[in-house]
């Protein structure tokens, strides 16, 4: 099965739960806001997630220190054995 | 060893017995150690490493020295894959194999800039090992990543391992606040939409089982990074065993990114599209 197919499967089920309450308990006037109330929590939720994985982002700036020991040890190693390592 | 003086022939018989027995308990309990050290060390498996070059000429060098260093004890093959580089990669790459051996040292190049995806087609043609590595040339993935990539695979039985620069233990350097936002963004639309299972989708850092490897590619279309999504995607999909490994990522260090603004572009037509077909 495809992913959008599950996806509007989803949407379907999620649309009949919401067409129920439509019909049923919730007063009318929420009922037909629901859709924009979810779709602008799914946007934040969303901008949150960024948010906070932006502040969460993990860094390494020692590793591009040990980057450049490792390409220094490596040029001295090959421009012994013969191989071409100039800075280009 | 104390010599029994004086003791009747009957109770040297029995000191000896007994010293022997201890001796072959204990020797047999070491023995057990080291058969079951030498069970987990010893790796039949071997690792055909995939590189695609383009005008990766310092690159390269550094990047076989390290794989070298940090690979003892394992059968592996590097297979650089160049497509056509002005800057002489191709020289630099059979100096390499005048260094490391021909066998070690795979130079499988082709004709002009081809694409991403066929490059690791046309290495896999001619990778020997079981389990193929593709990594880049530009020393954002470091070598030193590879052991644990191997490990991991050998604990839990997995098909494909992939690197991840998005949790505790691996990271990034060298990227803005506008990279990070961008990179992060992109995830969270990813991950939404998609549901793929696996943390960083365009990262290129993986280790696949060279079967997987030949079914999952020979289902993508995509070209550039989203190939490396509709890889993990498809895999995903298709139920394939995929287990991470946190990698740090050094934007590169020697030579010019290949990261342009029509990148954003080419990304959500590529989310959209695998959405739709996977």
């Amino acid at each position: 099965m495809k992913h959008i197919v599950k996806l509007l499967i989803l949407l379907v089920a999620v649309s009949a739960f919401w067409i129920g309450l439509l019909e049923t308990v919730v007063p009318r006037s929420y009922a037909w806001l629901l859709p924009v109330y979810f779709i602008v929590s799914l946007g934040c939720y969303g901008l949150l997630m960024v948010g906070v994985g932006l502040m969460h982002f993990p860094t390494c700036p020692q590793e591009a220190v040990l980057l450049q020991k490792d390409i220094a040890e490596a040029k001295e190693f090959l421009k012994q054995r013969g191989v071409d390592v100039d800075c280009d | 060893m104390p010599q029994s003086v004086g003791l009747s022939s009957n109770d040297k018989l029995l000191s000896c017995v007994k010293r022997s027995t201890y001796n072959r308990i204990e020797i047999g309990f070491l023995e057990k150690k080291e058969r079951k050290k030498q069970r987990m060390e010893i790796n039949k498996n071997k690792y055909s490493i995939i590189v695609p070059t383009y005008n990766e000429r310092l690159n390269i060098a550094l990047l076989v020295y390290l794989v070298f260093k940090h690979l003892r004890d394992v059968d592996f093959e590097i297979i650089v894959v160049d497509d056509g580089s002005p800057d002489g990669t191709q020289e630099v790459v059979k100096q390499l194999q005048q260094v490391y051996g021909e066998d070690r040292i795979l130079m499988r190049a082709r004709p002009r800039k081809l694409g991403l995806g066929t490059a690791y087609v046309h290495g896999l043609k001619h990778a020997s090992g079981n389990f193929v590595v593709i990594m880049d040339a530009d020393l954002s993935h470091h070598p030193k990543y590879l052991p644990s990539f191997i490990r991991k695979q050998l604990e839990t039985g997995a098909s494909i391992v992939t690197g991840t620069r998005y949790v505790k233990g691996g990271g990034v350097h060298g990227w803005n606040l506008m990279r990070k936002l961008t990179s992060r963004g992109a995830n969270v639309l990813a991950q939404t939409l998609l549901w793929p299972g696996v943390s960083d989708l365009t990262g290129s850092f993986r280790l696949y089982r060279k079967s997987v490897l030949e079914d999952v590619i020979s289902s993508c279309v995509s070209k550039g990074y989203v190939f490396q999504m509709e890889m993990i995607v498809r895999a995903s999909r298709k139920r394939y065993h995929i287990e991470e490994v946190p990698i740090t990522f050094v934007d590169r260090v020697y030579g010019s990114s290949k990261l342009g603004g029509s990148e954003i572009v080419e990304y959500l037509k590529g989310l959209a599209y695998l959405l739709v077909t996977t």
